[in-house]
């Protein structure tokens, strides 16, 4: 599978670009963050995050399809 | 109607009220969000706000919505700054207007506490030590850059 990632503020920082494309054998965000955090050294337990999918808000455990685009929400920091 | 909006330029809150008119209302209450100058006993040289800019509208736009269903108010509006802000700049800007005070204060207030919680927005702060890092919740930078 193929999937666009989107990254924000210090998962950006970490990953060194705001957005990949990434091929992966993982079919859902919870799987593909755990590789991704491995690759990127992401400091944050998913149970920080939030996920979006194809721009709405998704859960951990929704199956992916090829070419979504997914992004892990950090904490917020708005206002 | 776009009600939350993420604008680049500088926000007019004369422009923005205009928006909050209705011949019911008898109280407008608007809350300014303002850059200062110092966080967590760091001084603050400027910062950076991030957004995930369509994702951001939604939620926003979410926000407003159900502020009108908890509130007995006439119109609610907020509008975000994204990119680099100086001190003292106007970063966020949320306007209510209702029939009776009470319901304006309340829904102003629960309105930017709710766009601080869920809108994913970031902030990246600059010190006056050479260091930067983006915000959380804890209110603690979680990644340091060298003078950036």
């Amino acid at each position: 599978m193929n999937y666009r990632l989107l990254y924000f503020a210090s998962l950006a920082d970490a990953a060194g670009c705001a957005e990949e494309s990434v091929a992966s054998d993982t079919h859902d965000p919870r799987a593909l963050y755990a590789e991704l955090r491995a690759r990127h050294g992401f400091v944050f337990d998913a149970t920080r995050l939030r996920v979006a999918i194809n721009g709405a808000f998704g859960g951990w455990n929704d199956t992916l399809a090829d070419g979504d685009e997914i992004a892990f929400i950090p904490p917020v920091s708005g206002g | 109607m776009k009600v939350f909006t993420l604008d680049t330029a500088r926000i007019d809150p004369q422009v923005q009220r205009r928006h909050l008119d209705h011949p019911s209302a008898g109280a407008c209450v608007s809350f300014e969000g303002w850059v200062r100058d110092h966080n967590d006993g760091k001084a603050v040289l400027r910062l950076d706000y991030q957004a995930y800019g369509a994702l951001a509208e939604h939620e926003g736009q979410a926000v407003l919505a159900e502020a009108m269903r908890r509130f007995p108010i006439r119109a609610a509006r907020c509008v975000h700054r994204v990119g680099p802000l100086e001190i003292g700049d106007l970063a966020v800007w949320v306007g209510v207007s209702a029939d009776h005070r009470g319901a304006a204060f309340e829904a102003c207030h629960w309105i930017i506490d709710e766009v601080k919680r869920r809108v994913p927005i970031w902030k990246n702060e600059h010190y006056a030590d050479g260091q930067s890092g983006w915000l959380h919740p804890d209110g603690s930078a979680v990644a340091t850059a060298g003078a950036g």
